[in-house]
């Protein structure tokens, strides 16, 4: 799908704030009301605004460690893929999870209370998945989401 | 700090949204009036910040993703500072993470196909300061992405 301008500062204004009402959002645009609610319609049903999610404050509700896995799988072929995704999506520790080509085969993204409460994730429901072979972690210190090229 | 309730309320939300008051209400078994007054709350306190959409941008046409796994020289006394302005600049990074491990920074980068993705890759990626050795993964597919809190 391809936007024009107005579309591009609707995706943008969306993207950090899903929740303001569209009259307010239609006004700083120069918009109606009803046109505003179309080309947001619009852009819904063709797959560029996804999905809809909550902000949280991770920090505050105790979440004081994200680590990112990168998993190798040690016997492929004989696991089936789907299995172990399967099994790895329904970790509720575990927030994104990515097929990935290179030096591993899976990235994950892990929160944890605090470094005990990730080791007994990584230990009691990580490693004992079937078919994980090597498994690097990297704890993340700073994170930022960029805009995109919108 | 956060009772059962607010758990349950955040909960709610986190799965969908866009609940309204009195569905939400229904759900933690409260009315919406005193739903209300938490959600109130949980915003004023900082726990909920907010909501926003995500941009699918193979929608849009960059239908390339990879993750590149960056090792920054660390005998320059300012390398991250430098080299992470120098990534904010980069209009198709997506996400800039710096971590404590093997790795120094992940970037998420997008690009239209394989040709623009070497593009971007040579003239704006191998150009950034202070770069000791980078690791491109190539994304596949996205298994589970929602981010979701265990709460």
């Amino acid at each position: 799908m391809t936007l024009d301008e107005i579309d591009r500062a609707l995706v943008l204004a969306l993207a950090r704030d899903a929740a303001q009402p569209t009259t307010q959002l239609g006004r700083k645009l120069g918009l109606s009301q009803p046109a505003t609610w179309r080309r947001i319609r619009r852009l819904q049903e063709s797959g560029v605004l996804s999905a809809r999610r909550l902000q949280l404050d991770a920090a505050k509700l105790g979440f004081d460690v994200t680590v990112f896995l990168g998993i190798k799988l040690a016997t492929k072929g004989r696991v089936s893929l789907e299995d172990f995704e399967r099994a790895v999506s329904a970790i509720p520790e575990v927030q994104t999870v990515d097929h990935v080509l290179g030096l591993y085969d899976y990235r994950l993204r892990v929160v944890a209370r605090d470094l005990a409460d990730f080791e007994r994730v990584l230990r009691r429901r990580i490693m004992t998945l079937p078919g994980v072979g090597d498994v690097e972690a990297n704890v993340l210190l700073s994170e930022e989401r960029r805009p995109g090229p919108i | 700090m956060l009772d059962t309730e607010d758990r349950a309320i955040l909960r709610q939300l986190q799965a969908d949204p866009t609940l309204a008051m009195p569905e939400l209400a229904g759900r933690v078994g409260s009315t919406a009036a005193r739903v209300a007054r938490r959600v109130e709350r949980l915003e004023a306190s900082g726990v909920l910040l907010g909501q926003v959409w995500e941009i699918n941008w193979q929608a849009l046409g960059y239908a390339v993703a990879v993750s590149l796994r960056i090792t920054l020289d660390k005998t320059a006394a300012r390398a991250f500072d430098e080299f992470l302005a120098a990534a904010r600049l980069v209009p198709q990074v997506l996400d800039i993470q710096t971590f404590l491990g093997r790795v120094d920074v992940r970037l998420s980068l997008i690009a239209r196909d394989l040709a623009d993705y070497q593009h971007v890759y040579r003239t704006q990626i191998l150009t950034l300061p202070h770069i000791a050795d980078i690791e491109a993964l190539m994304d596949v597919a996205n298994v589970k992405s929602n981010r979701d809190l265990p709460l």
